[in-house]
């Protein structure tokens, strides 16, 4: 029996983003031959360069991470109503607050203390950075969306300004800060791993995957375990009808756009305190927008923001693998595929979603042939 | 200051702003019909590779800026297909062009011309020639008083004539015809536009179409007038900034071009105030400049300098409800 055209869940919720990522591999297929190279190498060498080694594996789960939490930043605010695009500046402000404490206390302090005021200081910086267009958008109507673009932008002078005015070490050319004392120093997972007496190569990776991990179980929690989540979806689905049930929409803009801000500015800990152990200019380098990628072909649901972060991690670290292997082939081709993601799982989501339903409703029709009526 | 500095800052406030100027004006006649374009920046970067790349191949300039036009109006058909056809996300389609314009341009770029992103540099024949060729005889010829503006208003190339001269016309396009009103309607009250039998779809379709040639001259600027050739990432946040400065001019075209040209003039002044000591506010920091126009935009949306009020229609996909 057809429900008019609503799509049953299980195609919803799996199919159809599936059908999406097809959709843009396809169209980034078209571009890798437009370019001379042939697609079915470039993906089996993307998927070598990803999972093919111990070190790929981890350099992609470490690019998952950062992945995971600027996802589940815009899947929150998604979820409150809002487009949260200020991901870029958020994470930028995560990571100053994480240097600022670092560059304070890792001389003296030790790691277990500085690490939870680092965590607590990177969420602490992003929550801060949304607060002001949330507030803008609560008190004044200010649309969220330019108000995010245009701190994006402020983020990114500030950055300027802090680390060329404040934090640049007298007498050194580069653009960062000097390095963090030991104190912040964020256990890569191959330490863990030898303790554990396993053998690990280094990378990147860091004990923020666990962070990463654990936020994605804590917002499914959050947003479809309790009260204060059910409100924050009840405005986003339905805002007047929310308003009437007495939910009162400020505190949930507030809400949605503060807890977004503070998963972006985790991003800190995993780049500037894991990785680089200084300040730069330049470690969020697009994360923010990679995180609406990831949300919006994860549905918005951390299940699946943590399958597309892992996705991302892969075309992200498997390109830079090819980039070395296949000369003229460069990482822009993983963004442009990102492009068409946001286009074909965002833009275009509901283009596919009639067809499809045709689809399946003629297979379920001659599935189970009904009777005829007299 | 002297007449040549002052000349040559109100020139290169100009040639700041030409791309910003076409960019809002893209920008005003979108949004003006109700729909958000947050695409301008991939848009510009697109036509902007377009325009290089065929200057480069072909050597003509009239094909180049043909091709930059046709990149430009396909980006927006492609916004409109997705966004009022078929009632996607305006403000999503708007990042995905501009995200997938930002890789396609560098992959592009790397494999027709193999030098990192970039096209090959044009030679001045097949690039925009600046009009008012400023000669020595004509900068004496101007009455003493008159040189700082001579300097900076002749001699730019055709296209920052072309933009201001586009700011009327798209005011009284969308002010004083039949098109422009219906536009505008389409903007507010797309339903009353629908019961006098006007195609609202035709309507935006057709204020799209005009965005896209609008972004590929801004994308033929950059290319053709500014820079020698297409480099990767040109466009550096100018088409968030030109949706600033429409945002701040209240989506009129007039005020878009105050506007713009505020902020190419704090673009122009950033480099030479750096260090130098205000009366007020002692050294201002470049970053504080280079900050300043999103700033001002945030205030303005915030409300505190004056309303600015978005077409009532805008963002909202409008469908026949029979």
């Amino acid at each position: 029996m057809t429900s008019g055209d609503a799509l049953p869940r299980w195609l919803d919720l799996v199919v159809l983003p599936l059908v999406n990522l097809a959709l843009a591999l396809l169209v980034c297929g078209i571009v890798v031959l437009v370019v001379g190279l042939d697609p079915w190498q470039v993906l089996a060498s993307l998927a070598k360069g990803a999972f093919g080694s111990r070190i790929g594996i981890s350099y992609t789960l470490y690019y998952a991470t950062t992945f995971v939490f600027t996802g589940l930043a815009v899947a929150v605010a998604f979820h409150g109503g809002l487009f949260n695009i200020g991901g870029e500046g958020q994470a930028m402000l995560g990571g100053i607050g994480t240097a600022l404490v670092a560059l304070a206390l890792a001389d003296r302090w030790p790691v277990w203390a500085v690490l939870p005021l680092m965590t607590i200081a990177a969420a602490a910086f992003g929550m801060a950075w949304a607060a002001i267009p949330a507030a803008l958008q609560a008190w004044r109507g200010s649309h969220v969306v330019i108000t995010t673009i245009m701190f994006n932008f402020i983020a990114s002078a500030l950055l300027s300004w802090l680390l060329i005015h404040v934090l640049k070490e007298p007498g050194n050319m580069t653009v960062e800060s000097r390095s963090f004392g030991p104190g912040a120093h964020v256990p890569g997972v191959h330490e863990l791993l030898a303790v554990l007496g396993i053998e690990w190569p280094r990378s990147p990776l860091n004990l923020s995957v666990a962070l990463a991990a654990l936020s994605a179980v804590l917002v499914y929690l959050l947003v479809w375990r309790t009260r204060p989540g059910y409100t924050l979806r009840a405005v986003g689905f339905a805002p007047e009808a929310a308003r009437y049930a007495g939910i009162r929409p400020r505190a949930q803009v507030m809400f949605s756009m503060l807890l977004s801000g503070a998963l972006a500015g985790f991003v800190g800990i995993n780049e500037v305190a894991g990785v680089q152990g200084r300040l730069l200019l330049d470690y969020v380098v697009g994360a923010g927008f990679a995180g609406i990628a990831v949300s919006l072909i994860g549905r918005n649901h951390p299940m699946g923001i943590v399958l597309a972060a892992l996705l991302f991690g892969a075309l992200y670290q498997g390109g830079a693998e090819l980039a070395f292997e296949i000369p003229g082939f460069s990482r822009d081709m993983v963004f442009t595929l990102q492009g068409l993601i946001v286009l074909f799982s965002g833009a275009m989501a509901q283009v596919a979603a009639p067809t499809l339903a045709r689809a399946w409703f003629a297979i379920e029709r001659r599935m189970a042939p009904r009777p005829v009526h007299g | 200051m002297d007449d040549v500095a002052v000349g040559t800052l109100i020139a290169s406030t100009l040639r700041v702003s030409t791309p910003l100027i076409l960019c809002a004006l893209a920008g005003c006649l979108s949004e003006r019909s109700g729909v958000i374009d947050l695409g301008l920046e991939g848009k510009m970067l697109l036509t902007a590779f377009a325009a290089g790349a065929a200057a480069a191949v072909f050597g003509s300039l009239p094909l180049a800026m043909a091709l930059a036009l046709l990149v430009g109006v396909a980006l927006s058909m492609l916004h409109g297909y997705a966004c009022v056809s078929h009632r996607g996300d305006q403000v999503v389609m708007g990042m995905a062009i501009t995200m997938t314009a930002a890789g396609l341009t560098v992959v592009l770029g790397i494999a027709w011309f193999h030098q990192g992103g970039q096209t090959p540099a044009l030679s001045d024949a097949v690039r925009l020639a600046p009009w008012f060729a400023l000669a020595p005889d004509v900068l004496a010829a101007t009455p003493t008083g008159l040189e700082a503006l001579a300097i900076g208003l002749l001699g730019h190339n055709g296209m920052v004539y072309t933009a201001l001269a586009l700011v009327p016309l798209v005011w009284w396009l969308l002010a004083r015809t039949r098109f422009g009103l219906r536009l505008r309607a389409a903007g507010e009250n797309p339903a009353m536009v629908d019961a006098a039998g006007v195609s609202v779809h035709a309507l935006r379709y057709a204020a799209l179409a005009l965005n896209g040639a609008l972004c590929a001259l801004a994308g033929c600027y950059l290319v053709l007038a500014q820079n020698p050739s297409f480099i990767p990432h040109m466009t550096a946040g100018r088409g968030y900034m030109a949706l600033a400065a429409m945002i701040f001019g209240k989506w009129q075209p007039v005020g878009a071009l105050f506007a713009c040209l505020l902020f190419g003039f704090l673009d122009a002044v950033a480099i030479r105030l750096q260090g130098a000591p205000l009366p007020l506010v002692g050294a201002v920091p470049v970053q504080a400049i280079q900050a300043l126009p999103y700033v001002m935009t945030v205030v303005l949306l915030a409300g505190f300098i004056g309303r600015a009020r978005a077409p009532k229609a805008l963002g909202v996909p409008y469908a026949k409800t029979h």
